[in-house]
């Protein structure tokens, strides 16, 4: 639990940190835009991170609530997830939380041997990551379907509401490719 | 385990940290989910265009003609001493920067090409090394110096950094809001545009809409009859929902007015239910004031995807709509809700296919209004004309019939910016429903966001890069669903209606999304209507249940 009273003693300048290092996951012009950038619709995407890290990081200090979880990072991911990142460049801001940490809490951690407890804190990390993970297909599996469905749901919908296309009759036998046996 | 990789080696194989190179050193790739389809050769053969192949802009080879270098630079010459525009939006930008983080598609992506001075840069620095005396003379103490003074060769690398970033802006203009000197950054899109297609350069989504509006009329290439077939289904529907049979005109010589919209209005979702409500509108307006508005399946389409082509494409298009004008003998026009048609038809309609000298200047027959603004083109924009109707009180509302929608409005880029519609449909819009919110004011009106997919940009394939220029814009919209309960996203741009269902189910999928007339039509009382108990899209109205079905 000291380790756990060190991280909320130094929230302020840990989520600083980490934000820091999330946004410099983007090209330089772009991170100093969306560390600058106060305003939350001109900036959505610094916004949402900054947001999102100082949630995220209050529940690892507590129970990690598997929904309240989910309901914090998603925005991120959801961001992350269709920009030009590929998958591990776009949940590796996750694990920039450790280095957060570590450069903030290293003369304590050596000197009170705090490093049980930070192995246990950065397991959560990892947990947090594999959510991510989940979070980050689950995105992308939407995308997909976005891209098979788009046209059926609009046009091919209007035309069928207006009998202008007709379906296969389900009693009718399907087509199947000759199999030679 | 000694075959294990160490940790760092591994590691730096998924490097986060980006390069911090500059632009001009940042090497183009072109990335799936972001660059759309390249045209058919078919789509180029139908309009005459040059250079029709097969290609596509994974491969190293674009199969570009031999002398493309040469074909550029011409065209660019000559398009400097056409477009004065252009001419000093080349010369004058001093790279201050307000324009950079205004560009939906910079904040969505997050790519520093996507500001919208890099965006122009890509074709400045080209300006610089080929036409100008500077960059001629600083070009003699090698590459550095030149680059020094952001000039740079036109090279195959160059060409392909133009096609991506070109076809990642939807021209809306919302830059040229912030910009000191007025640059409009998507007539550069559009010059740029126009010399790649001089070598065959151009995505399906484009070129397809542009092959079949020409040959058929309308953007998906449906025909006469199955334009009138949905037409006809309509008629149904609002039978179903209202117990009204409306009977729309088709090429009614003689009538008073010409009725133009995009095709997507006809055919596709949620854009249908806004074609209703039109249907809707007309028949109520004969009714009560005899006044005849005709559909033309041969102006079957107010989109205009030539402007994001070429001028000249642009113009092609454009003229059947005063053909068709001029054929039936209408006073005037009367356009629908559609985005980048009111551009074409505000700024460059006349110049292109004007002077319209054979229609009357638009007055409203009820109401005696004179639509001044449009005495030039003679098209008056609906928001416009129903805006006047319901000043004078001309239209039968029960606004309660949108109480269970919590509405906003999406100011459509097109009309907002390029036109100036602003207050119309707002007005409108708080007529004919209770429950209107806002959007932060950063976002609307004249800084409205894009809804990402403008400009041709409406295509599957490319569906990360929509959904990074949709995220502005449904940011703001989330912040009024979580603060107003807002469930219903209105605009007046087809494209809209086509790109924000798709963007709103990633983003924000319990908002829907509809036009400004499928509202105007739930609440319009038709004369000798039977007791509605169900919306335009059949779902039940809250309170209004039919008793007798129960």
């Amino acid at each position: 639990m000291r380790l756990n009273n060190l991280l909320a003693q130094r929230k302020t300048a840990i989520i600083k940190n980490w934000f820091t290092l999330a946004v410099e996951t983007y090209p330089p012009d772009t991170a100093s835009f969306l560390k600058k950038q106060k305003d939350p619709f001109a900036n959505p995407v610094g916004r949402t991170i900054s947001r999102g890290l100082e949630a995220l990081y209050n529940e690892l200090l507590k129970e990690m609530d598997h929904d309240s979880i989910i309901s914090f990072l998603d925005p991120i991911i959801r961001i992350r997830a269709i920009q030009n990142f590929s998958p591990a460049q776009a949940i590796s801001f996750i694990f920039l939380l450790k280095k957060a940490i570590r450069e903030n809490i290293k003369k304590e951690a050596l000197e009170e041997q705090l490093f049980n407890e930070l192995l246990l804190f950065e397991s959560k990390i990892d947990q947090l990551a594999m959510i991510a993970f989940n979070l980050y297909m689950e995105c992308k599996e939407k995308i997909y379907d976005l891209k098979a469905n788009e046209m059926r749901n609009t046009t091919y919908k209007a035309f069928k509401r207006a009998g202008l296309v007709r379906e296969m009759p389900v009693d009718e036998p399907d087509i199947k490719p000759n199999v030679n046996t | 385990m000694s075959e294990l990789p160490n940790p760092d080696e591994f590691l730096a194989k998924i490097e986060h940290k980006p390069s911090p190179r500059g632009w001009m050193d940042t090497p183009v790739e072109i990335r799936k989910g972001i660059a759309c389809h390249a045209a058919k050769p078919e789509r180029l053969e139908t309009v005459g265009f040059p250079n029709p192949r097969d290609w596509s802009c994974y491969d190293e080879d674009w199969k570009l003609p031999e002398n493309w270098q040469e074909i550029l630079h011409k065209g660019f010459k000559e398009r400097l001493d056409r477009f004065r525009s252009i001419k000093v939006f080349m010369d004058i930008c001093v790279r201050c920067g307000a324009c950079a983080d205004k560009c939906h598609f910079f904040i969505g992506s997050g790519d520093p090409k996507n500001m919208p001075v890099v965006r122009a840069e890509l074709l400045r620095s080209i300006y610089r090394n080929d036409f100008t005396t500077a960059g001629k003379i600083l070009g003699l103490f090698g590459k550095k110096v030149k680059k020094s003074y952001g000039a740079r060769e036109m090279t195959l690398e160059v060409l392909k950094e133009w096609w991506y970033y070109l076809f990642q802006c939807t021209e809306c203009r919302r830059c040229s809001v912030f910009c000191p000197y007025g640059i409009d950054t998507a007539e550069i899109t559009i010059f740029g545009r126009e010399l790649l297609n001089l070598i065959g350069l151009n995505i399906d989504w484009v070129a397809a809409p542009v092959a079949f509006c020409y040959r058929t009329g309308n953007h998906l290439g449906i025909q006469p009859h199955a334009y009138k077939d949905m037409i006809d289904f309509f008629t149904d529907e609002i039978e179903d929902v209202a117990g009204i049979r409306v009977e729309p005109h088709f090429m009614k010589e003689k009538a008073d007015i010409l009725f133009i919209t995009p095709s997507g209005d006809v055919f596709a979702d949620p854009g249908t239910f806004t074609c209703m409500g039109y249907m809707m509108l007309f028949h109520f307006l004969q009714e009560k004031y005899g006044l005849e508005i005709t559909w033309s399946t041969y102006a079957s389409e107010g989109g205009n995807f030539g402007f994001f082509t070429s001028h000249e494409m642009m113009k092609r298009l454009n003229a059947k709509m005063y053909a068709e004008a001029k054929r039936l003998g209408v006073k005037w026009i009367l356009g629908g809700e559609c985005g980048h048609m009111w551009r074409v038809v505000h700024q460059y309609m006349d110049t292109m296919n004007g002077p319209a000298d054979f229609l009357e200047e638009p007055v409203s027959p009820i109401t005696g209004t004179k639509f001044e603004n449009a005495r030039s083109t003679k098209m008056v924009h609906i928001t416009e004309f129903v805006a006047d109707l319901i000043k004078h009180g001309k239209l039968d509302l029960d606004p309660s019939r949108n109480d269970h929608l919590k509405v906003t409005y999406h100011d459509s880029c097109n009309p907002a910016r390029g036109m100036g519609l602003l207050e119309e449909p707002r007005y409108v819009i708080k007529n004919v429903c209770n429950h209107f919110y806002e959007m932060p004011a950063n976002t609307i009106r004249e800084q409205t966001f894009c809804c990402g997919s403008g400009a041709g940009l409406n295509a599957g394939e490319n569906m990360e890069l929509r959904m990074q220029g949709a995220l502005p814009r449904l940011n703001a919209v989330k912040y009024v669903h979580e603060k107003h309960g807002v469930n219903m996203l209105s605009c007046i741009c087809a494209i809209d209606r086509a790109a924000f269902p798709t963007a709103l189910e990633y983003w924000l999928p319990e908002v829907d999304n509809c036009g400004v007339h499928e509202l105007v039509a739930n609440a319009l009382i038709l004369p000798g209507e039977k007791k509605r108990t169900v919306d335009l899209r059949n779902e039940p109205l809250p309170g209004m249940e039919d008793e007798d079905a129960e």
